[in-house]
C-alpha cells in the first residue's frame, strides 16, 4: 500500500462488523472512500491489508491498516477525538464499555447465524440462547437512553448494526424481539433515527434476502 | 486513589496471571483471594453476575471482568510502567494482536492438547500455523512490546509456561525450541522478568492441575475444575 493520505474502508456491504466502523466515522464526520469487497474474490489489497485473517472491515489512514471492528471504532476514536466521543472518559465505565462490547462480538453473531443455519431442537436451543441475550442486554440498557447514556456510544455502535438481522432472527426462529425484549426495540428505533445509523445499516429485508442466499448456498432447508 | 485492591484469581489460571502481572508492573499493592473454581465463592458471583469468573478485580467497591479489561484498566488508571502505547495506531496494533491470540492460538493450542485422531492433527496444523505468524511479530526483540512487557505479552503469557506444561501432560510436542525458537526464547525473557517472577505459578501447581484430570479434560474439552 502506497503511504497515500487519506481514509478507506474495506468492506462488505451487509457486514454489522464493517457497519461498525461506517458508523464511527459517519459519528465523526470524516471523509473516506468506501470499497466493496467481493468476499469470494478478495482484492490484492485487502490480502495486503489484512493478510492474518483475510476478513473486512479493514481500515486504511494513510496507508497502514487496522483490523478488527471494536479495534476500527476505537482507533476512529482516539483519531478524531475532537467530535463524537464514543468511549466513556471515566476508567470504570470505559471498562463497562468494553465488557459489553465484546459480550454482543462473542454472543450475538454465533447465536444468531445458527437461528438460520439449524433446525429443529438446535434451533430451539439457539433462539433460547438468543432470547437471554437479548434480556442480558436489556437489563444493561435499562431506561437509557442509550447504552452509552445520553450519549449514542461504543456499545451502542457495536450493537446496533445487528438490529437490521432482527428481522431474520425473529422470521427463521419464529419470535418477537419486540416481545422478549421491548426496551431493545425501542432502544434500536431511537438509533435509527441517527442519520450515521440511518445512512449505514441495511434494509432488514435485504438482509433476509441475503440471509436466504446463504441458506441455499449452505444446503440448509 | 488510595482505595484497596483485591484480585480475585486462581494461581492455575493464566487469565488470572494476566491481571496480576499487570498490578505488579505497576508496582501495585493488592490483595490475592484465591477462588475455588469447583466451589465458587458469593463475593465473586456477586461482582461478576453474568460469566462468574475469575479474574475479577476489585478496587474500592468497583467490580472490574474480563482479563484484558482488567490490565487495560490498570493501565488507565495507574501510572508507571506503560502497558499499552501511547499512539492511536500502536494501540490498535497491539490490541490486534492480543485478539489473535485470544481468538486464535489459545484455542487452537487447547484443542491439540485435547483431541485426537483427524481432528487434533486439523487443529495441530492450524496451531502450528498461528504460532508461526504470532513469532513473526516478534521481529526479533526481547518482548513483543519492545524492550519491555506490554499488551501482547501479558496476553501471551500461556506460551511461557502453561502450554508447556499442558502439552508434556498429554504428549503432545507442538512448542519447541526447534520448530519455535524465538517464541521459546521469548518464554525465557517473560519467565524471567521481575514483575513476572513474583506472580508465576510452581510448574508442579499446574501439572497438579491437568495430571488427574487429564480424562475428563479430554472428554469435556475444556477444564474441569472438581
Amino acid at each position: 500500500m502506497a503511504s497515500e493520505k487519506g481514509v478507506m474502508l474495506l468492506d462488505f456491504w451487509v457486514s454489522p462488523f464493517g457497519q461498525r466502523a461506517r458508523i464511527a466515522l459517519a459519528e465523526k464526520g470524516v471523509q473516506y472512500e468506501y470499497k466493496e469487497e467481493n468476499l469470494t474474490e478478495k482484492s490484492e489489497l485487502l490480502l495486503k491489508a489484512n493478510p492474518v485473517h483475510k476478513k473486512i472491515p479493514v481500515l486504511i489512514h494513510d496507508g497502514k491498516p487496522v483490523c478488527e471492528s471494536l479495534i476500527i471504532v476505537e482507533y476512529i476514536d482516539e483519531v478524531w477525538s475532537d467530535k463524537a466521543t464514543l468511549m466513556p472518559s471515566a476508567p470504570y465505565q470505559r471498562a463497562q464499555a468494553r465488557f459489553w462490547a465484546d459480550f454482543i462480538d462473542k454472543k450475538v453473531y454465533d447465536c444468531g447465524s445458527r437461528l438460520w443455519k439449524l433446525k429443529g431442537e438446535e434451533q430451539q436451543t439457539a433462539k433460547k440462547e438468543m432470547i437471554d441475550i437479548l434480556q442480558l442486554l436489556e437489563a444493561q440498557l435499562g431506561d437509557k437512553k442509550y447504552f452509552g447514556g445520553d450519549s449514542f456510544g461504543f456499545v451502542d455502535v457495536a450493537f446496533v448494526p445487528f438490529t437490521s438481522w432482527f428481522y431474520s432472527y425473529e422470521t427463521c426462529a419464529n419470535f418477537s424481539v419486540e416481545g422478549v425484549a421491548p426496551k431493545i426495540a425501542q432502544w434500536a428505533k431511537r438509533c435509527m433515527e441517527r442519520e450515521s445509523v440511518a445512512k449505514t445499516l441495511s434494509d432488514p429485508k435485504k438482509v433476509y434476502e441475503f440471509v436466504c442466499f446463504l441458506k441455499k448456498k449452505f444446503g440448509v432447508e | 486513589m488510595g482505595e484497596t485492591l483485591k484480585l480475585f484469581g486462581w494461581k492455575v489460571s493464566p487469565y488470572s496471571h494476566r491481571a496480576e502481572v499487570a498490578l505488579r508492573l505497576k508496582g501495585l499493592k493488592y490483595e490475592f483471594i484465591h477462588e475455588d473454581l469447583a466451589n465458587k465463592s458469593d463475593m465473586l458471583i456477586r461482582y461478576n453476575p453474568i460469566l462468574k469468573k475469575i479474574p475479577v478485580l476489585l478496587h474500592g467497591d468497583t467490580p472490574i471482568v474480563e482479563s484484558q479489561v482488567i490490565v487495560e484498566y490498570i493501565d488507565e488508571v495507574f501510572d508507571g510502567h506503560p502497558i499499552l502505547p501511547k499512539d492511536p495506531y500502536e494501540r490498535a496494533e497491539a490490541r490486534f494482536w492480543a485478539r489473535f491470540i485470544d481468538e486464535k492460538v489459545r484455542p487452537q493450542v487447547w484443542m491439540s492438547c485435547w483431541t485426537d485422531g483427524e481432528t487434533q492433527k486439523s487443529f495441530i496444523a492450524q496451531a502450528k500455523e498461528s504460532l508461526a505468524i504470532l513469532q513473526g511479530r516478534l521481529e526479533g526483540k526481547k518482548f513483543f512490546g519492545g524492550d519491555s512487557i506490554g499488551l501482547i505479552d501479558i496476553m501471551a503469557c500461556s506460551l511461557a509456561l502453561w502450554f508447556g506444561v499442558m502439552q508434556e501432560v498429554v504428549g503432545l510436542n507442538l512448542l519447541n525450541e526447534d520448530d519455535y525458537p524465538e517464541l521459546c526464547r521469548w518464554g525465557e525473557e517473560y519467565r524471567n522478568a521481575e514483575a513476572v517472577k513474583e506472580c508465576l505459578p510452581e510448574r508442579e501447581l499446574i501439572v497438579g492441575f491437568f495430571a488427574p484430570r487429564k480424562d475428563r479434560i479430554f472428554a469435556k474439552k475444556a477444564p474441569v475444575y472438581d
